[in-house]
């Protein structure tokens, strides 16, 4: 696989100025997706059809008769980005060919993770194993948030949501989340990452890489995206609560390139979870022995992966000690 | 012209070769994948230059219909059936985008209990989702309204997808000769290309399939409401310039024999046969009685219906679909609604056939109309359908 020329971006400085997401969406105050959605504008380039999948996104974007979008850009339904995204592909090579199109048109599928892990895996799992030249993005804000905040595949254990209420019996929801990176690295993508939007250097680097890759075949972004309303938090703390994921463990920041895993945000002394869950009302009714059971889990997590890289990339759990020194 | 012998829908892959369609994403489905095996064949031997997308579902291919149309390529598809009820969800979307696919739809009857068979319960549970509907009596016309079916959906006025509807195995499988053009260019001249649609172009950015709230939505759909009008005349229109350029005569409804008919038996799509010969039985008894079929389903031609109708005796429809909780068969039920519209009253009697693919024979229809003449004379009308070919 020839691998893209790109020169990745050091700091925050090098970052492209120009706003290519129009302002005055109705997306709500510190919604994580909405600043996933201005980076990914900031890359790729006026050539680009955007497809999205119905949530939150599209709705609060292309609002008749506004738009925020200066691409054009498609909503179908809510399962079927991929799919739309196939035909769009077909349709550029082919115009292409007969010479009815003479521009290097790049498409890219915009997906919540309802869109995404839940309703619209099957089109995305076709999507993958056809090699479409698509760049799909998936948001995760690890909920239903557009409908009102309702379980998804994509919701963490033990999340409060209004269908994984916290009842006498039950609280929160009863499974894990969805492993929805394995499923798309079993297609063997050109290129899939994970990042989150504290991470900002991180997640736009590897939007590039992804839009670069897309010229020969499917692509994969996982962005964790806080959401306000939905994980019960403060506007202003999106940005700690995602770079907290990554400071526990509970979330990790890698790609796999030309099938080689690695982990681009390395973490040499984690927090524990405790300080990730405890700052979202969805995790406020967890017990000592909850927060246990996730820690553990997450502890497991991240050994797999140190021993897949063969170093530690992710440190042991550090407790105390000025953890919230930074902040 | 070239006489082949071919299926229905073979003469569908073939008129599709010939209008140069640009995206073909297709999911195989009985009756319709002897289609989707011969656009793929055409493609493997170089004959036809199209993006086949072979997708995981119809829902999917459906999806992809709306992005490559969006995108502004030629598109076509087949379905029927589960994969029409599975897509039914994109056929509203594809509608309400405006975007001029064609879809041939082998029609097939509905599980529950699964069945392989021709009826048309497919097509009329999908009628009202604002596709333009043709349905073809024999595979000359299939393969001409394939044809026909591109030039209306992209003409400017309409921009509305149509559904090239026939039997399912009677006729998806069955051979007739197919006078086929050896240029291919006769075809093309017919169907250019001038994309008159609104598409997704990186030099003029749109939104597509926006959210519209109660303060927008009723507008934007209600555009369709004079596409449908549109499209009503631009089918004449495009009948009338085939025929002088193929020869073949189509109009929104077929008569036969009916000029001093007392009595019309109503079907559509290989019914017509039955209700030909049917009908020739009877004249030979001395029978006042002609036939005529639905060609143009959606926009319904209400009043061509009416004036074939007016001051008739009585008329019966032969409907090769079975819905409950209406007790007449839905081709029935559009008839008598046109009737209502132009102020026409004429009685009718609503008969089911076919269903699943239940054999019927031409005695039936000869029978079904002796009676039904009888019915009309006693002025005993029967309130629910009549179910021909149903065991006791």
């Amino acid at each position: 696989m020839s691998q893209p020329v790109i020169k990745p971006f050091k700091s925050i400085k090098e970052l492209p100025r120009e706003e290519k997401f129009a302002p005055g969406h109705a997306m709500c105050a510190g919604c994580g997706a909405a600043i996933a959605m201005r980076w990914l504008n900031k890359v790729v380039d006026d050539n680009t059809i955007f497809v999205l999948a119905t949530g939150c996104v599209e709705v609060t974007t292309t609002a008749c008769p506004y738009t925020a979008w200066l691409r054009p850009c498609i909503h179908v339904a809510f399962e079927n980005a991929a799919a739309v995204a196939s035909g769009i592909e077909g349709a550029v090579k082919m115009l292409q060919r007969k010479g009815m199109l003479n521009k290097d048109v790049r498409i890219v599928a915009v997906a919540g993770d309802g869109g995404t892990v839940d309703i619209g895996l099957q089109a995305l799992s076709g999507m993958l194993e056809r090699g479409h030249r698509v760049m799909y993005v998936l948001y995760d804000n690890e909920a239903y948030m557009n409908t009102g905040i309702q379980r998804s595949g994509a919701t963490p254990f033990r999340a409060w949501t209004t269908t994984t209420p916290v009842g006498k019996v039950l609280k929160g929801k009863l499974q894990w989340k969805k492993d929805i990176d394995g499923i798309v690295l079993a297609h063997r993508p050109k290129y899939m990452a994970t990042t989150t939007i504290a991470y900002v250097v991180d997640m736009v680097n590897k939007f590039r890489k992804a839009y670069e890759y897309s010229r020969e075949g499917p692509t994969f972004v996982h962005v964790l995206c806080p959401c306000v309303p939905g994980w019960r938090i403060d506007p202003h703390m999106t940005v700690k609560v995602s770079r907290l994921a990554v400071e526990t463990g509970m979330w990790v920041n890698y790609e796999v390139e030309g099938g080689v895993f690695r982990v681009t945000t390395r973490v040499p002394k984690r927090k524990p979870v405790s300080e990730y869950l405890r700052l979202q009302g969805r995790f406020r009714h967890l017990t000592d022995e909850d927060i246990q059971i996730i820690q553990k889990y997450v502890d497991e997590q991240v050994e797999r992966i140190n021993k897949m890289v063969g170093e530690t990339v992710i440190g042991p759990v550090v407790k105390e000690e000025k953890a919230e020194a930074k902040a | 012209m070239p006489r082949l012998a071919l299926t229905s829908n073979y003469a569908t892959a073939y008129a599709v070769k010939m209008c140069d369609v640009d995206v073909i994403p297709v999911y195989p489905i009985t009756p319709q994948t002897t289609i989707a095996e011969k656009l793929s064949e055409f493609v493997a031997n170089g004959e036809l230059n199209a993006e086949i997308i072979h997708v995981e579902s119809e829902h999917s291919a459906l999806s992809a219909c709306v992005g490559a149309s969006a995108a502004g390529a030629r598109v076509f598809t087949a379905t029927c059936s589960q994969g029409l009820m599975l897509a039914y969800e994109l056929l509203p979307i594809m509608s309400g985008l405006r975007l001029p696919v064609v879809m041939a739809v082998p029609c097939r009857a509905l599980s529950a209990p699964i069945s392989i068979h021709g009826d048309y319960i497919d097509l009329m549970v999908a009628r009202d989702a604002g596709w333009i509907i043709l349905i073809s009596s024999c595979a000359q016309e299939v393969f001409d309204n394939v044809i026909q079916a591109f030039r209306i959906a992209e003409h400017r006025d309409v921009l509305l997808p149509v559904m090239v509807a026939y039997d399912g195995f009677l006729m998806s499988h069955t051979i007739e000769p197919v006078e086929v053009p050896d240029d291919e260019n006769i075809v093309r001249e017919f169907v250019p290309k001038k994309r008159e649609w609104l598409y997704l172009d990186v030099d003029r950015p749109v939104t597509m399939g926006p959210l519209a709230g109660p303060d927008w939505y009723y507008e934007i759909r209600f555009q369709q409401v004079p596409a449908m009008r549109n499209a009503y005349k631009i089918v004449k229109e495009v009948a009338e310039e085939f025929y002088k350029k193929f020869g073949r005569k189509y109009d929104t409804i077929e008569l036969y024999r009916a000029e001093d008919a007392e009595y019309l038996m109503i079907g559509y799509g290989a019914v017509w046969g039955f209700i030909e010969e049917a009908v020739d039985r009877l004249r030979e008894k001395g029978v006042s009685i002609g036939g005529m079929r639905i060609r143009l389903l959606r926009p319904l031609p209400v009043d061509d219906i009416a004036s074939a109708l007016r001051g008739r005796k009585g008329f019966i429809v032969i409907d090769k679909a079975l819905i409950t909780g209406m007790p007449v068969g839905p081709v029935f039920s559009d008839i008598t609604t046109a009737l209502k519209i132009a102020n026409v009253d004429v009685p009718g009697i609503s008969a089911v056939h076919g269903v699943g693919q239940r054999t019927m024979y031409i005695r039936d229809f000869v029978e079904l109309a002796e009676k039904g003449i009888e019915m009309f004379k006693s002025g005993k009308i029967p309130r629910e359908s009549i179910y021909l070919g149903l065991r006791a």
